[in-house]
């Protein structure tokens, strides 16, 4: 498994299928097993042109390595893709993101919350099934969709929802917002309201990681990034400047493509010439790797062996994670563009309701867990409503704090002097 | 061997190393060489820029310097010469054409906790990445609420070069120094570069430094003091560099030069001016300007970029918030003129200030006769 996605590179759709994935509507295309992926032994040549691979036999995604453990006997728990505790810790994680999210919905139209509020509804699995492999001292850096990918990173639904309310007891005090959550502690870099912005500073991230362990020598950092963005993104240049130097310095980094189909109400078949965002990897070098985004086992399998190529050192990965928003692009979106019969296609493909289907099936857990489970998560986020409403809002002073690193801005230190007439600021320099 | 080195430095192709090592070498011997040479140690713009990257790489390992053609083809204006060599390519990247994204990554890494050193190969180029520069940099620790702090130095040549057309003469001080969260640097002078450089790396927020690519070949005389290791400059102070009573003249970078050059002249006619040199756009040094305003009542802003919206009209309005008493005469504004740089030499000449405009705009703070049309 460890080189398996090697011989993802070598994958080049069959021209055949081009013309009719552009023709087809939203609502066909992408659907499950579209694409098969098979991870051939690395032995093969990594450049094959597509007409050696129409010989060879149908590619499986992880999705039927998936359906084949299904299949067999689920009596033996180690044939099963998942533990009971890790089930239900990502079971959790999944429903804390969906109350969450459905809370600032209710929030929202209550007027406590205000301005640009996009929520994650659908998405879960993604965000839940990468972030909860990650290390508290990994980076994730998100978009303005980002409430959910803070919460399962750790920050505590209390300041997620503070700052949402504009209170001073938010991560970021109130001065950030809805699209720029961060967290120095959990390591949740934003929060970006212009799409792209993340992407060349999760590369840098990950950038740091291998400074460290190269010219710091500091040999056991293998800190990991993450960089979750969307279908839209995927056509800005930041993007493929990214690729090409996260792949041409072998980079800790993994980008996570949350294809959900829909830029606000651009269709990403109409805005993309090559809606197969996962090939756009092998392109510059690294592997590309399709995964359905409704299932949060599946996404887990490919997140594991994503993030352990990126600790490994063995440099980034392009995973496309074929998801949908339940609802509009933010609470101010009418979501008039999108067929209902897509929209209860996915529905019906409910990341939380499928893992619980599993997990009874399977015998890990019994319904009475879930809905000790789902109470849980209820009371925390009625208690972070609470805990936002009665939180005080920021000081008028508040306003002109934090511009600057230095306590007192303006590159005057605590002392009322300049910094660089202080001796101590000027300490460790080396005669050169 | 002080003679030697003095006439290398005036070369200017030099390697910045040698001159380290050659600097350690006469350095001891300074005070006496002192008696037998009669002038003061002299370095060009380049490397003094180019002694304070090594010093500051030298002391913090966190420092590195990403850039095109920072590493191997030792600077497109050679100022990270010999650092490719000294500090390997770990530390002095040469980057691929892509603005946006290694700025980006730049910023990243400083959110994370290294000090980057992003080189533009001029300001103009900085326009790919300034998404960046303002929203990623400059606004999150702010953003934040002080969780996250950039220390990155964004540095680069800015302004008019000569002949090099309208995308490449661009100056972005204005447009920087509208930021909050950002600061802006422009040195003049080597004792400026080498401070200014020094202190910009090792400040904790986002810094633009604007160099100007004309000064990088031209030599200061430089003091013991500013070649020392922690020597540094602070940041949010402009230096005096000649007093005077009768006008204030605020310049920076390149035109600090002219208006010396127009305080020579002035001082033959009569007109004692005092020259301020900005050293910082942002935060721009208001009680400097006001207390040479409040004694010489007359005021001049010179600047290299466009007028509208310009450093010249902030420091006006300033001016007039806090000292419109003091006043004698309206604040006449030096800038490049309104156009896209043109390419013809003449052309270009006149899109760009020259010692006679300074001069005739102190004349007419002064109130004297002063011929209406331009003669150059």
């Amino acid at each position: 498994m460890a080189t398996a996605f090697w011989s993802v590179n070598v994958i080049q759709h069959p021209r055949c299928e081009r013309p009719s994935i552009a023709s087809r509507k939203p609502s066909s295309a992408f659907l499950g097993s579209t694409l098969k992926l098979r991870f051939n032994p690395p032995s093969r040549s990594n450049f094959g042109f597509s007409e050696t691979l129409r010989k060879s036999s149908p590619i499986s995604a992880i999705s039927d390595v998936f359906e084949e453990k299904k299949q067999k006997s689920a009596s033996s728990s180690s044939s099963l893709l998942i533990t009971k505790e890790e089930g239900l810790e990502v079971y959790e994680d999944m429903v804390l993101g969906r109350c969450f999210e459905d809370m600032c919905a209710q929030m929202y139209y209550r007027g406590k919350m205000f301005g640009f509020v996009h929520l994650y509804n659908g998405q879960e699995a993604v965000s839940t099934g990468f972030i909860k492999l990650l290390k508290k001292e990994d980076c994730v850096v998100s978009t303005y969709r980002d409430h959910v990918h803070a919460l399962s990173k750790g920050v505590p639904a209390r300041e997620v929802m503070s700052e949402l309310f504009g209170k001073t007891t938010g991560c970021c005090r109130g001065q950030g917002g809805s699209m720029h959550m961060f967290s120095k502690e959990h390591n949740v870099l934003g929060g970006f309201a212009f799409i792209g912005e993340g992407i060349p500073v999760a590369t840098g991230a990950a950038f740091t990681s291998k400074y460290r362990k190269e010219a710091l020598n500091e040999a056991d950092c293998d800190h990991v990034t993450l960089a979750f963005f969307g279908d839209g993104t995927c056509n800005n240049g930041q993007f493929y400047e990214c690729l090409n130097m996260a792949a041409l310095w072998k980079l800790p980094i993994v980008f996570v493509v949350e294809n959900n189909l829909w830029a606000i109400g651009m269709s990403h078949l109409r805005s993309t010439s090559d809606p197969e965002i996962w090939k756009k990897g092998p392109a510059f070098g690294m592997p590309g790797v399709h995964v359905d985004g409704m299932d949060v086992l599946k996404v887990r399998e490919v997140a594991k062996e994503a993030i352990g190529r990126a600790r490994r050192g063995e440099g980034p990965t392009l995973v496309e994670c074929e998801t949908y928003r339940f609802r509009g692009h933010s609470l101010a979106d009418p979501d008039e563009l999108r067929d209902p019969a897509e929209k209860a296609h996915y529905a019906a493909r409910d990341p939380i309701t499928a893992l619980k289907k599993y997990m009874i099936e399977n015998n890990l857990a019994k319904e009475g867990e879930f809905k000790a489970i789902d109470k849980k998560i209820d009371e925390i986020v009625e208690d972070s409503v609470e805990f936002a409403d009665e939180s005080p809002q920021p000081s008028r002073s508040q306003l002109l704090e934090n511009v600057f690193a230095d306590p007192k801005g303006f590159g005057i230190g605590p002392d009322g002097r300049y910094r660089c007439e202080d001796p101590k600021f000027t300490e460790g320099t080396a005669h050169v | 061997m002080l003679s030697i080195v003095r006439r290398k430095v005036f070369d200017g192709s030099f390697t910045a190393a040698a001159l380290g090592q050659s600097l350690q070498r006469i350095r001891p011997a300074i005070a006496a060489a002192r008696s037998y040479s009669s002038a003061i140690k002299e370095m060009t713009v380049r490397d003094a820029l180019n002694s304070a990257l090594d010093e500051e790489m030298s002391a913090d390992p966190k420092v590195f310097l990403m850039g095109e053609e920072v590493g191997e083809y030792q600077g497109a204006y050679k100022i990270s010469k010999g650092l490719l060599e000294k500090y390997g390519p770990e530390r002095v990247l040469d980057t691929p054409i892509t603005e946006a994204g290694f700025t980006g990554i730049g910023v990243g890494a400083a959110y994370y906790g290294l000090r980057p050193v992003v080189e533009f190969m001029t300001f103009n180029f900085s326009m790919q990445a300034i998404d960046h520069i303002i929203n990623s940099a400059a606004k999150s620790n702010y953003m934040s609420a002080g969780q996250i702090s950039v220390p990155i130095v964004f540095r680069g040549p800015n302004g008019a070069a000569a002949g090099v057309g309208a995308q490449h003469s661009h100056c972005y001080a204005a447009w920087y120094a509208a930021c909050p969260g950002l600061k802006v640097l422009a040195p003049y002078s080597s004792e400026d570069a080498r401070g200014l450089l020094k202190a910009a790396i090792r400040d904790p927020d986002p810094v633009v430094f604007l160099e100007n690519e004309l000064l990088y070949g031209e030599s200061f005389p430089v003091s013991a003091e500013a070649l020392d290791s922690s020597f540094c400059l602070p940041i949010g102070k402009a230096k005096i560099e000649k007093e005077g009573k009768d006008v204030t003249i605020t310049a920076f970078s390149k035109m600090v030069g002219l208006a010396l050059k127009a305080a020579e002249i002035l001082a033959k006619e009569g007109i004692s001016a005092e020259i301020i040199n900005l050293r910082s756009i942002r935060p721009l040094d208001r009680a400097t300007i006001n207390a040479s305003v409040r004694k010489t009542n007359r005021l001049v802003t010179v600047e290299e970029g466009f007028p509208q919206h310009g450093v010249g009209a902030e420091i006006c309005t300033s001016v007039i918030e806090e000292s419109f008493g003091y006043l004698d005469a309206p604040v006449e504004r030096i800038a490049g003129a309104d156009v896209p740089m043109p390419y013809a030499a003449n052309l270009e000449r006149s899109a760009v200030p020259q010692i006679e405009d300074i001069v005739r705009a102190a004349k007419r703070a002064c109130y004297r006769a002063v011929p209406m049309a331009a003669t150059a």
